[in-house]
């Protein structure tokens, strides 16, 4: 199947104004920073060098603490929810009026298709805004109480960490639910990613939220050490990798702040005999070639059953010769720039893994632009349980097959990993799903379909993909107290 | 007290019957093990007089006890909410039976009058009523449809984590004991307890409770012994999914914060002692419970389908 020729269709890029450098967002305003150092951020697809930004140092953290500190025990703790939840109104209509900016500078600073950014990205995250805005006045309707009668109430202050694949969704996955339950925050966004996150902070001040309730610090690792290890942190909030993860559990144990952590994953996307097997092969494809791979959910192993494997392999490879890898600024890109040089060597290094431990290797056909940060879409076979390729996660967009014989072995298959974040079923049976929903250990599970979000829809994972949960009532619930545990 | 309940006599005259003791041991995987180290300590009630010699689990104790556990967790959290509520039922039904041996034993370990000891055995009891009645109504209360803005079903239910263990409070001997149970297992996950280290009678005989009631062998698991030399092992297991700190308080030479550090290792839930800061108290187990330690050894699933004709 030959690929369509289209004409490039970029987007605009007028719409956003980068500043050359910016400072730290603190107490309602852009401040320089004491004790911090700056680096450059890039567009991936081009290595660009996008503007300079602020390393935040730790007496930055102290000072960005203190700011939020101030708003928790001032006027944002003795607003009533229902000021409060407007203010969340005002920041998702201001995120959806300026949507177009926020898609621009997320695909610039991130390397994501233009098309996803566009659809996904900027959409959900107001969204969440909408959302979690409507919580705000109804706490003690949300079933977080202890049955004492008392309403919930917020935490203090979070200190909040987000990756780089969803720069501004991871965002507002945090912050949205934070403020709803009446909690100031201080955010770092990734060090690839921080300028969508300085965007959100003009949407603060357009907002005329009070200063101090949210806090954005840019930085590296040790900018977030700093903030999840301050003792005026009263919550920890993180999204990134599992070894980090575990880090932070380990840093906080034996004192009484509170985390959340959603974590890496290694997600079974499985196939049966009777699936309609074009409809999973679109859902094959959007399990790990959606936003580069770069997603913790993604159907990165996908098990399919044997009688029909080959069937599914060749329609697979026949579908990824057509997909569009290259400028993530074009409306046609199906397949963007991978975020980061670093992410790049990661997935290099592990699929030589792949092919070094007796694996197959196929990559799609296409031709990568010469500047920039590029993996063609991968697909390894002959792959057994014990390799590499199948029990870590790659964050890229490379898929590793294994086939089964019988549901048993396609559940034992899927547990087998110390991950549990989500996971994927493709079959025409109902009863046959819902089994294997109930079988699988993970804390999303998509049938006959994949990588779907919701700010309505509890997201999270079982095992090491961490703990809590964000989006619902479920994610509301980390954000509260709801009185002493007995 | 009275010497048919605790086997303890002052002195043996010609006209009074010597009563026959019994061999505490530990309870794993349905069976009634001694410690495979071999050790024993002895126990003594509130006057510091001699109960008994109690098996002083150990390391390997401990990891037998989580294999059984392991073992046991398929086909419990598989069972239906009904069945597991029946069975948590039937526990309580047992526990009224042995009443006088409870109160008796619960009077010694803790230094309580008789009238005491059984309106302490009266809550225990009510516990486990209280959380059986839970098994089936958890997935209406904490999950639900969730309205996604898209042609697909979404629902979320929880779901037991898996193996959980615990450090069973060190003084409430027996309601306390239950109070970190019942909520652990009714949701359809299995337990490893470490038992009060002072006063682990009361437990050793709701194990005995336990192997005659309905609960399946591997589901409960209690270890009597040193809190401070087991519970590492258990905190850093790589098969332990969750743990409840509750009795650290008022352990020696345990300190709550390296166990929660181990247990990072795997991202273990942790349910934290109560207090404030590092301090760990044991709170008042006889005051109503939430449903908070319920939720602390559940996952959420969300499940999405999507719509179509």
């Amino acid at each position: 199947m030959a690929k369509f020729e289209y004409a490039p269709a970029p987007e605009s890029r007028a719409v956003v104004s980068i500043r050359p450098s910016y400072g730290l967002f603190i107490g309602g305003e852009f401040v320089q920073s004491i004790d911090g150092s700056r680096f450059k951020t890039i567009n991936p697809s081009s290595e660009e060098v996008l503007a300079e930004v602020t390393e935040a140092g730790e007496a930055d953290v102290e000072a960005a603490v203190r700011a939020a500190r101030k708003a928790f025990d001032g006027p944002w703790g003795r607003l009533p929810g229902a000021e409060r939840g407007k203010y969340l109104f005002r920041i998702a209509r201001i995120l959806q009026e300026r949507a177009r900016e926020f898609t621009v500078l997320e695909t610039l600073d991130n390397g994501k298709p233009i098309k996803e950014s566009r659809d996904v990205d900027i959409p959900l995250a107001a969204a969440h805004f909408f959302y979690h805005a409507g919580w705000a006045d109804k706490l003690e309707h949300a079933g977080l109480s202890d049955g004492s009668g008392q309403p919930p109430k917020p935490l203090g202050v979070v200190g909040q960490v987000i990756p780089w694949n969803f720069p501004l969704l991871m965002l507002s996955w945090k912050i949205a639910p934070a403020l709803a339950a009446g909690n100031t925050v201080v955010l770092k966004p990734a060090e690839t990613t921080p300028l969508t996150a300085l965007l959100f902070a003009e949407v603060c001040q357009q907002a005329d939220l009070p200063p101090g309730v949210v806090n954005i610090l840019t930085g590296a690792g040790e900018t977030g050490r700093h903030l999840i290890e301050h003792p005026g942190v009263d919550k920890v909030a993180f999204t990134g990798s599992t070894q980090v993860g575990k880090a932070i559990a380990r840093s906080i144990a034996g004192t009484r702040k509170r985390a959340t952590l959603e974590l890496g994953g290694k997600a079974a996307n499985i196939v049966f005999d009777d699936a309609a097997i074009d409809e999973a092969v679109e859902g094959i494809v959007n399990g790990i070639f959606f936003n580069q791979g770069h997603v913790c959910c993604a159907g990165s192993r996908l098990l399919v059953q044997e009688n029909v494997a080959d069937d599914v392999i060749m329609r697979l490879k026949r579908r990824l010769q057509t997909l569009r890898v290259g400028d993530p600024m074009d409306k046609n890109t199906d397949v963007g720039a991978i975020n980061s040089a670093a992410q790049l060597a990661r997935i290099r290094e592990l699929t030589q893994i792949g092919e070094s431990e007796g694996a197959t290797r196929w990559s799609a056909p296409c031709a990568l632009p010469e500047r920039g940060f590029w993996f063609a879409p991968t697909v390894f076979t002959d792959v057994s349980q014990s390799h590499r390729i199948a029990q870590e996660e790659i964050f890229g967009p490379v898929l590793s097959v294994l086939t089964f014989r019988t549901p048993q072995e396609a559940v034992a298959k899927a547990n087998n990993t110390p991950y549990g974040l989500s996971a994927g079923i493709w079959s025409e049976k109902g009863s046959r799903i819902l089994w294997m929903a109930d079988q699988l250990r993970a804390g999303v599970v998509w049938a006959n379909t994949f990588n779907r979000f919701d700010p309505t829809s509890p997201f999270g994972g079982y095992k090491e993909s961490g703990y809590g949960r964000e989006g619902g009532r479920h994610g509301l619930a980390a954000y509260v107290t709801t009185g002493a545990s007995r | 007290m009275s010497p048919s309940a605790t086997g303890r006599n002052t002195a043996a005259s010609a006209d009074q019957r010597i009563v026959v003791r019994k061999t505490y041991k530990l309870y794993i995987g349905g069976v009634f093990p001694r410690s495979e180290s071999g050790r024993t300590y002895e126990v003594r009630d509130s006057h510091d007089r001699f109960l008994a010699n109690a098996a002083m689990g150990s390391r390997k104790d401990a990891r037998d006890a989580v294999v059984a556990a392991r073992g046991a967790f398929g086909k419990w959290a598989g069972a239906t909410a009904y069945s597991r509520g029946q069975v948590l039922y039937r526990v309580a039904e047992l526990m009224e039976g042995r009443r006088a041996q409870f109160a008796t034993e619960v009077g010694a370990a803790e230094g309580l009058t008789p009238a005491r000891a059984d309106k302490v055995v009266s809550q225990a009891v009510d516990r486990w009523v209280w959380y059986a009645g839970w098994s089936d109504k958890l997935a209406q209360v904490l999950g639900g449809v969730n309205p996604v803005a898209g042609p697909y079903f979404n629902i979320s239910a929880p779901e037991p984590t898996g193996v959980v263990a615990a450090l069973a409070p060190q003084c409430s001997s027996l309601l306390g004991l239950v109070s970190v149970l019942a909520p652990i297992i009714v949701s359809g996950n299995t337990a490893v307890v470490l038992t009060s280290e002072s006063r682990p009678l009361p437990a050793m005989t709701l194990s005995e409770v336990l192997a005659t009631s309905d609960v399946p062998a591997g589901v409960i698991n209690l270890i009597s012994g040193h809190t401070a030399e087991v519970a590492p092992w258990l905190a850093a297991h790589q098969d332990v999914n969750a743990i409840d700190l509750a009795g650290a308080a008022e352990a020696d030479d345990l300190s709550w914060a390296l166990l929660e550090r181990a247990s990072a290792e795997n991202l273990k839930r942790v349910l934290r002692p109560a207090g404030k800061d590092t301090d760990a108290v044991e709170p008042d187990w006889s005051a109503t419970p939430d449903l908070n330690r319920i939720k602390a050894y559940l996952e959420t699933k969300t499940v999405w389908h999507p719509k179509g004709r």
